[in-house]
């Protein structure tokens, strides 16, 4: 396989996922809103936070309204977090790895592509949203499926999956320091308790992880267990813990992975150690900083083992 | 209410579908009767799907504009043009003919150059020729083929007889969208194909890589094949994905490729280096290697001529292979087929007339308003003046261009092209100008597709059918 085309179809992989859980967030934070007492400062802004995209959003809008936040996260083609920039880098890099993925997939990417050009402005206005959202992520979902169900399990394939848990794994840590950062907002407020319920409900969701949280911790909704849940189950597939480990599955099917299967080692063996939940403060929030950079040191190591051509 | 097909105004010209108002030849009767029944709104149904079909198969072409690079859905007309099978096998066998001849010219222009020293040909046509490369004297490919794949225009004249009116044998594009055009019309027409028997095309991509595959050097089971592209911002990009997808080979841009000390192509893969053996080169010539051609081109490979010329890579076209493409060497076809098949040509070329020839050129300009003027080396319709529908600052310019350089233009006569029904709006149906470009394979047997990619000038009147231009294209039924 092509060392371009590798990088391509990795890349490929990321947009597509960065599209489904930008989506997913923004209809997560839709239904939180209506939840949350007006007296908690949970704001639409702190989307803008979690992508790290403040300063590109400060650049072109002043004020911080739900209605700004969703266009640029939706619709501003200038900000490279957006749906419509991902979908754009998405085709671009699936039409030149046309010759790797199944030919259907490049049909379906269009149609996503229609789909959002055509209702980008339902996705915008309140009263529609819901139905672009899920029209979005269903399209999404269906091309996983399609990949899922015809690619042949070759190089190809390894670089895909590669591409997507490593963009899961970031996007887990960015939504667990989501909650992490609107639980320190409301730990003083009177009805914190309640408040901290809905955060952490809302952090589940926005994983798709109530219900299969409910059926393995076998609780109630509380802090410290979700974030355990998030970082360490074994089994759910957006979980640190299981991304990190479906990372090491696909390095180990591509030639020459070494160098970059010790990193992912290095980072279940040292990062991934008991911690205590209890207090979901500033340890939590450290550990999460620092395994955004040990995500970034495996994307390195991966882009320079097989991207780079010396 | 009248229907449309029964007002369609196609006396003008040859019109490849309709005999005369109402009635259609011979080979589109089914065709004609299944669109007489549709109501306007199946009609309208019929070309919404289609549309939507490109926009989903992401069937596109890049159009270059001072506003950026845009990338443009393929327009396409739903009704197909049909041509009846008996004709188009003699026109089949011409162009096999022709290619032969012109592969056997240039294999002889690059060695001992015969057919000059027989005064066949003459001398100037070379010496002045954009096309001829140097650096290819002496050296002949295997089977001594240099054009494997050609992309020949054909038109129609009033008389309803095929003319050539160009040959490519540089980088021809549009086989993909030939093929696309067939898949849309399968989803959109499917009817017809039970009703009516209509020669298939989808073998193309087997007869391409049956013919790639006899150029490797290693004698090895699977040979590495792989498709050179300019890159997403080419404006067939498209098209080079299409084949490397349907030929199941790798689509390699220049800096994917090494030649390494030992003469060889390589090509970087997350393993390694691997020899290539097969290269399908959809870059112009001057573009393949810095090395030798222009040395600021980013899209070829160092060394890849010295590679070809080693034997240690298989070339498609081969370079210089243009040599033949030029309009002036068109003059000469028909002697070039006679010099060296001792046949008389099947297909007829456009009559044509060379300025470099003091009483053509005096002739050309006294009839400027008649006749088409066309610059020897270029393609995709830039850089031509259709006398009839020109200016009189356009015509004084081409004269001025002329006398500067009369080896570089031509003359053509004015051309009744075919017309086909065509809709340009709901429930108008109009004729519109058409050509028509077979794609022709030649490697140790030769193939020519069933038909081809029929063009279309979408404009009222327009003769121009370059899809940078403009242009439309239609799905072609060859029918018995």
């Amino acid at each position: 396989m092509l060392s371009r085309v590798a990088e391509r179809t990795y890349w490929a992989a990321r947009y597509l996922e960065r599209i489904e859980n930008t989506v997913r967030l923004i209809s997560v934070y839709d239904k939180l809103m209506y939840d949350l007492p007006t007296s908690v400062g949970i704001g639409w802004y702190n989307l803008i936070t979690i992508n790290s995209a403040e300063e590109a959003f400060d650049e072109r809008y002043k004020v911080q309204d739900e209605r700004n936040v969703i266009k640029f996260l939706l619709s501003e083609e200038n900000n490279p977090v957006s749906v419509v920039s991902n979908l754009r880098f998405a085709r671009e890099n699936l039409r030149t790895t046309r010759d790797v993925i199944p030919a259907q997939s490049w049909v379906m990417i269009n149609e996503l592509n229609l789909f959002v050009t055509e209702n980008l402005q339902q996705g915008i206005n309140r009263s529609q949203r819901f139905n672009f959202l899920n029209g979005v992520i269903k399209i999404c979902q269906q091309i996983q499926g399609l990949l899922m169900g015809t690619m042949p399990r070759d190089a190809a394939w390894g670089f895909m999956k590669l591409g997507r848990n490593v963009e899961r794994a970031d996007m887990t840590t960015r939504l667990l320091d989501a909650g992490v950062r609107a639980q320190l907002q409301v730990m003083d407020d009177a009805e914190a308790i309640n408040s901290q319920q809905i955060i952490w409900g809302q952090v589940l969701r926005s994983l798709d992880a109530d219900q299969s949280y409910r059926r393995a911790v076998r609780s109630s909704v509380k802090g410290h267990q979700v974030a355990r849940y998030i970082i360490e189950d074994t089994a759910f597939p957006r979980s640190i813990t299981y991304c990190l480990s479906a990372v090491k599955d696909s390095l180990e099917m591509l030639p020459h992975c070494k160098p970059v299967v010790s990193v992912v080692k290095k980072t279940q063996k040292d990062r991934l150690t008991p911690m205590d939940y209890i207090d979901l403060g500033i340890p939590l929030k450290d550990f999460l900083n620092d395994m955004q950079l040990d995500i970034a040191a495996i994307h390195s190591s991966i882009s320079k083992n097989w991207f780079t051509y010396q | 209410m009248t229907n449309i097909w029964n007002t369609y105004a196609c006396e003008d010209f040859y019109d490849e579908v309709m005999s005369s108002p109402g009635n259609a030849r011979k080979p589109a009767k089914k065709l004609v009767s299944y669109f007489k029944t549709l109501s306007e709104e199946t009609v309208e149904l019929h070309r919404k799907a289609a549309e939507s079909t490109i926009k989903e198969m992401g069937v596109s072409f890049t159009v270059y504009s001072e506003q950026g690079n845009i990338d443009r859905s393929w327009p396409f007309d739903i009704v197909p043009r049909t041509i009846n099978k008996t004709q188009w096998d003699v026109t089949a066998a011409g162009l096999k003919q022709r290619l032969k001849a012109l592969n056997m010219f240039i294999d002889d222009i690059y060695n001992d150059q015969q057919i000059i020293k027989d005064g066949v040909v003459p001398s100037y046509v070379l010496e002045q020729s954009e096309n001829f490369r140097k650096e290819c004297v002496g050296f002949s490919p295997p089977l001594g083929v240099w054009a494997h794949i050609c992309g020949t225009d054909l038109v129609r004249d009033a008389d309803g007889e095929f003319y050539v009116l160009e040959d490519n044998l540089r980088v021809p594009s549009g086989v993909s969208y030939m093929l696309e055009n067939r898949s849309i019309t399968k989803r959109i027409l499917p009817e017809l194909f039970e009703e009516i028997k209509i020669a298939p095309i989808d073998d193309y991509c087997t007869q391409l890589f049956e013919t790639l595959i006899v150029l490797s050097p290693r004698d090895i089971p699977s040979p590495v094949v792989a498709v050179l592209t300019p890159g997403i911002y080419n404006s067939a990009y498209f098209e080079h994905a299409f084949l490397a997808q349907n030929m199941g080979c790798e689509l390699v841009e220049g800096a994917d490729l090494v030649v390494k000390d030992d003469d060889c192509v390589y090509m970087k893969t997350i393993s390694g280096l691997e020899r290539v053996d097969v290269i399908y080169r959809r870059i112009d010539d001057l573009f393949i290697d810095p090395e030798v051609f222009n040395e600021d081109s980013q899209l070829g490979v160092a060394g890849l001529m010295r590679a070809w010329k080693a034997g240690n890579v298989g070339l498609a076209n081969a370079p210089g292979a243009g040599v033949a493409d030029d309009k002036v060497i068109y003059a000469f076809v028909p002697d070039i087929i006679r010099y060296y098949l001792k046949e008389e040509p099947i297909l007829k070329n456009v009559e044509t007339y060379l300025c470099y020839d003091e009483e053509q050129r005096q002739y050309v300009i006294d009839n400027i308003e008649k006749l088409v003027i066309k610059p020897a080396n270029e393609s995709g319709g830039y850089g031509m003046l259709v006398g009839p529908h020109s200016t009189k600052k356009e015509r004084d310019k081409f004269v001025k261009l002329i006398n500067e350089n009369p080896r570089n233009y031509i003359g053509q006569p004015t051309l009744a092209l075919s017309t086909a029904p065509a809709f340009v709006g709901k429930n108008q149906l109009e004729p519109r100008h058409l050509d028509l470009r077979p794609f022709v394979l030649q490697g140790k047997d030769s193939y020519v597709t069933m038909g081809g990619l029929t063009r279309v000038a979408m404009k009222k009147g327009s003769l121009v059918v370059n899809s940078s231009q403009g242009g439309g294209s239609k799905d072609t039924w060859i029918v018995e």
